[in-house]
């Protein structure tokens, strides 16, 4: 039991059973009550009581403070995914808001618990991250608060650089052993490559692809990796402290990283639970309005903009409705009678178990390919909107379900991040790093792009080029050390250019 | 906690930013229509770290809303999207103004003002700080006159929660004391004379509410208690107020010598120079009447504020009207004279070189 009042405690108890008795299955949730204070900082910390030291956490410290001193935002929530889950009431919220966030709060812990994209999370994070502190502690006083900053601002420069889906492919192991580090006995060596023995012998017998015994087309890697951070860890001349910071920040990068991939759905998931085990069995008569209030206050949408907590309450229900009444299946959709669709209800009562199921296996993703239909869309309003040029203004673009739904299910790939590949490590032969980026018909900013690549090449130590679309042109980007160039695609080595031509057409 | 020293560090680069880039700053008009009390907001884009992402011009989004097609999608940049693509942020950060102003004079090198040693005057203030058992009935404070009388009565045992009559006597009274203090004055003013003929411009009295913004900053850091005044002229002078100085716009000819005569008398009367760190400022396109009338400006400086005052500022504007050609004679009459500051402000992105002409001396 965390350190909460007596009222709060007999409270939680009263919620943490009904919310059994409804079928949520939750990790052991353990409430603190904290000030605003303490509240900022942990939050600031993603939830965790103790980082490694950053400047980034006093931004976001400075920033939540701020905003909460000038009225303008205040955190309700905060839960992190462990086991026990921990989760945080503000000292000083109304006795109602408490409620409302510890049944909330039990909704996410189940969501934690059996959503599959959390399967593989550390759930004992919270050792994990006071372990990361220590070290990086210890390389602070060892090497220096400057030195060891600057390369954790290069190393959260790639954070977003790994592959999302990699802890849920069953061979991770093997992909991690294929990665042969590739040893040119030709001219130019790449200096400060990292050479184990050990897995010569891989090499000295390739098995695969004929092209690779033809000398220059042998590539390393294998195969294209998304999982740059876990490449460089391996193959960048790092020293051993460096080396272990980078490993942290991936940790950490793969721990947060299903929280991304399931942000409607698991406030979707909550909010709806919050919501009906308020209204049917928390909430005092008296507190209805409070309740109203703080609710739509959660649900409430900007204009034009774009709320997670909305559009997964209401999928959520929508599901349920659909399964309840068999809105469902070939019949369903064979069905033009618009009048008979209105009154269907073939009294299935599956919503249930429907939703049950959908938050055990859907992700974000699958969660809008799946179900969301264009009637959907009609009845709460969605469009996709785009930047006029002429206007300088964002504008609606138009409110046709497919395009809504396309738009929706990219903004939701990958974090909504371009998705970056390591090619080929050995570019021009001589240890450079060749990114490609699976280009999806937008292109990346080109001063964050950059600057990106500059840190990539303090990381690797050799220039790094990049092969992507910019103003509608195949380009690729290559940082020295110096310099930044760029140059049509054509104008490179043949072998390039197909190869990289090659990768964009996946 | 941990969060302190991440806050701090935090602060410490957010200072740096200031500082790299300062001189962006400095001319940007709008930072000084956000002041509050003591404080400017500034925003500053909080600390981005690079990352691959898709450009947010091109990218749009879904969003969910009334509106038809072609329609402004509201504040829909980008913020709040699905994919977690940010935002803007912009943060501001609060700087007193006396943290500005050294940060200015940190850039810029500016010598710490000596001030005139005549103006080491002594100056009496009674402070009420303090809480005395004894005092006159009209000092005596209440609310610790009852805090005693409460405390004594429940040490005692007479009060009694139900009926919690509290009957002071007279060793509960508590009363205001005070402390003399007697603190060195220095005094300063400044004196803003600004030429508001039809050839200054909106561009031009921007750069002139700019730069003595900075001004002041600088001085008020100097001296405690900087009185401002301000003149503005065209054929004929007179004393407004800053509201007025800075938005008043007059037509016709330009006698400087009326802002000059103006400003003497002002000192005359209420600024004797022995008490009192003077800092005329005059701005001016300048393009005078006649040269006769630049010949009594140049006599009142020679004869008035060159002994007189700390320095005499005199701040060129460039306007495509005027002919600059009042700097010319006065950089004749006072060659490299350390008191006599003559300076041209092409754009808003000389101010910082004029401030630096203007207050780089020391006096």
């Amino acid at each position: 039991m965390g350190n909460i009042t007596p009222e709060l405690e007999s409270e939680r108890k009263k919620i943490c059973k009904i919310a059994k008795d409804v079928g949520l299955d939750f990790f052991e949730t353990i409430f603190e009550l904290v000030d605003y204070k303490t509240l900022n900082q942990v939050a600031a910390y993603g939830g965790f009581p103790v980082r490694y030291p950053h400047w980034r956490f006093g931004m976001d410290y400075e920033q939540l403070s701020k905003s909460y001193q000038y009225g303008l935002s205040k955190i309700y929530e905060l839960v992190i995914n462990t086991d026990p889950c921990y989760a945080y009431l503000m000292d000083g919220n109304e006795f109602l808001d408490q409620k409302l966030v510890m049944a909330h709060v039990y909704g996410h812990s189940d969501f934690f618990k059996n959503n599959q994209w959390f399967s593989q999370t550390n759930r004992k994070m919270m050792d994990a991250m006071a372990n990361h502190s220590t070290r990086v502690r210890r390389y602070v006083d060892r090497y220096g608060q400057n030195i060891v900053e600057e390369f954790i601002d290069k190393c959260l420069s790639v954070e977003n650089l790994i592959d999302r889906h990699a802890p849920y492919a069953k061979n991770k192991i093997e992909i991690v052993k294929e990665d042969v580090p590739k040893i040119d006995p030709e001219p130019v060596k790449p200096e400060g490559f990292e050479v184990n023995k050990e897995y010569m012998k891989d090499f000295l017998s390739p098995e695969g692809t004929g092209s690779g015994a033809s000398e220059g087309s042998k590539r390393f890697p294998s195969e294209p990796t998304k999982d740059i951070l876990q490449f460089m860890m391996m193959y960048a001349p790092l020293e051993d402290w460096q080396r272990d910071v980078l490993s942290i920040i991936r940790d950490e990068a793969y721990y947060f990283a299903p929280q991304g991939m399931t942000k409607i759905m698991n406030e979707g998931w909550a909010s709806f639970w919050h919501s009906k085990l308020m209204t049917e069995q928390i909430m005092e008569d008296s507190e209805i309005i409070d309740f109203a209030d703080r609710h739509s206050g959660t649900m409430a949408m900007q204009p034009g903009g774009f709320n997670p907590y909305k559009v997964g309450i209401e999928l959520f229900r929508n599901i349920k409705t659909r399964w309840d009444k068999g809105q469902f299946g070939p019949e369903w959709e064979s069905c033009n009678d618009l009048r008979e669709k209105a009154h269907w209800n073939k009294k299935l009562g599956q919503g249930r178990d429907k939703i049950f199921e959908v938050r055990r296996d859907f992700n974000d993703v699958t969660f809008i390919d799946e179900f969301l239909t264009e009637d959907f869309c009609v009845e709460n309003k969605m469009f996709v909107y785009k930047f006029n040029k002429r206007s300088g203004k964002f504008e609606i673009d138009t409110r046709d379900f497919k395009a809504v739904k396309a738009k929706f299910l990219f903004q939701l790939t990958n974090f909504g991040q371009p998705i970056i590949q390591v090619v080929d490590a050995n570019f021009e032969n001589r240890g450079e790093l060749l990114l490609t980026h699976l280009f999806e018909g937008v292109d990346m900013q080109p001063d964050f792009m950059e600057a990106t690549m500059k840190n990539i090449y303090a990381i690797w130590t050799k220039p790094i080029s990049l092969a992507t679309v910019m103003e509608g042109e195949q380009r690729i980007f290559r940082f020295d050390g110096n310099e930044f160039k760029s140059f049509a695609l054509s104008k490179t080595s043949k072998n390039t250019e197909q190869s990289t031509s090659s990768e964009e057409s996946k | 906690m941990s969060i302190v020293e991440d806050h701090k560090r935090f602060r410490d680069i957010i200072r740096g930013r200031i500082k790299k880039n300062f001189k962006k700053y400095i001319s940007n008009g709008e930072m000084i229509g956000k002041q509050e009390n003591d404080f400017i907001k500034i925003p500053i884009p909080s600390i981005d770290i690079p990352k691959f992402k898709y450009g947010p011009k091109q990218q749009g989004g879904v969003g969910q809303g009334e509106g038809e097609s072609g329609e402004a999608s509201g504040e829909g940049d980008g913020k709040g999207e699905a994919g977690n693509a940010e935002g803007e942020h912009v943060l501001e950060a609060e700087v007193s103004i006396e943290e500005l102003a050294e940060i200015m004079g940190d850039e810029l090198e500016l010598p710490k003002i000596e001030p005139k040693g005549l103006s080491r005057l002594n100056s009496e203030a009674l402070k009420y700080s303090g809480r005395a058992p004894v005092g006159p009935e009209g000092l005596r404070h209440f609310k610790s006159s009852y805090k005693e009388a409460l405390k004594r009565s429940i040490a005692s045992g007479t009060y009694d929660p139900d009926d919690p009559v509290i009957i002071p006597i007279k060793r509960d009274m508590r009363y205001k004391s005070f402390k003399k203090s007697s603190k060195p004055r220095t005094n300063a003013v400044v004196i803003y004379m600004m030429d508001v003929s039809g050839s200054m411009g909106e561009e031009q009295k921007q750069i002139v509410r700019l730069e003595s913004f900075w001004i002041n900053a600088w001085l008020k850091k100097n001296y405690k208690g900087l009185e401002t005044r301000f003149i503005i002229h065209d054929a004929a002078a007179k004393e407004v107020d800053e509201k007025t100085f800075f938005s008043t716009s007059e037509s016709g000819g330009t006698l400087i010598s009326s802002a000059y005569k103006l400003c003497k008398k002002l000192i005359d009367e209420e600024f004797s120079p022995q008490e009192w760190n003077i800092y005329p400022f005059h701005f001016s396109d300048g393009d005078n009447w006649s040269g006769e009338d630049t010949r009594i400006c140049i006599n009142l400086i020679q004869d008035f504020f060159k002994p007189f005052t700390n320095m005499f500022c005199y701040g060129q504007v460039e306007s495509k009207y005027g002919s600059g050609q009042f700097s010319k004679d006065l950089e004749k009459s006072f060659p490299n004279d350390e008191s006599v500051v003559v300076s041209r402000i092409e754009s808003r992105e000389k101010i910082v070189n004029s401030i630096k002409d203007f207050l780089g001396k020391g006096r």
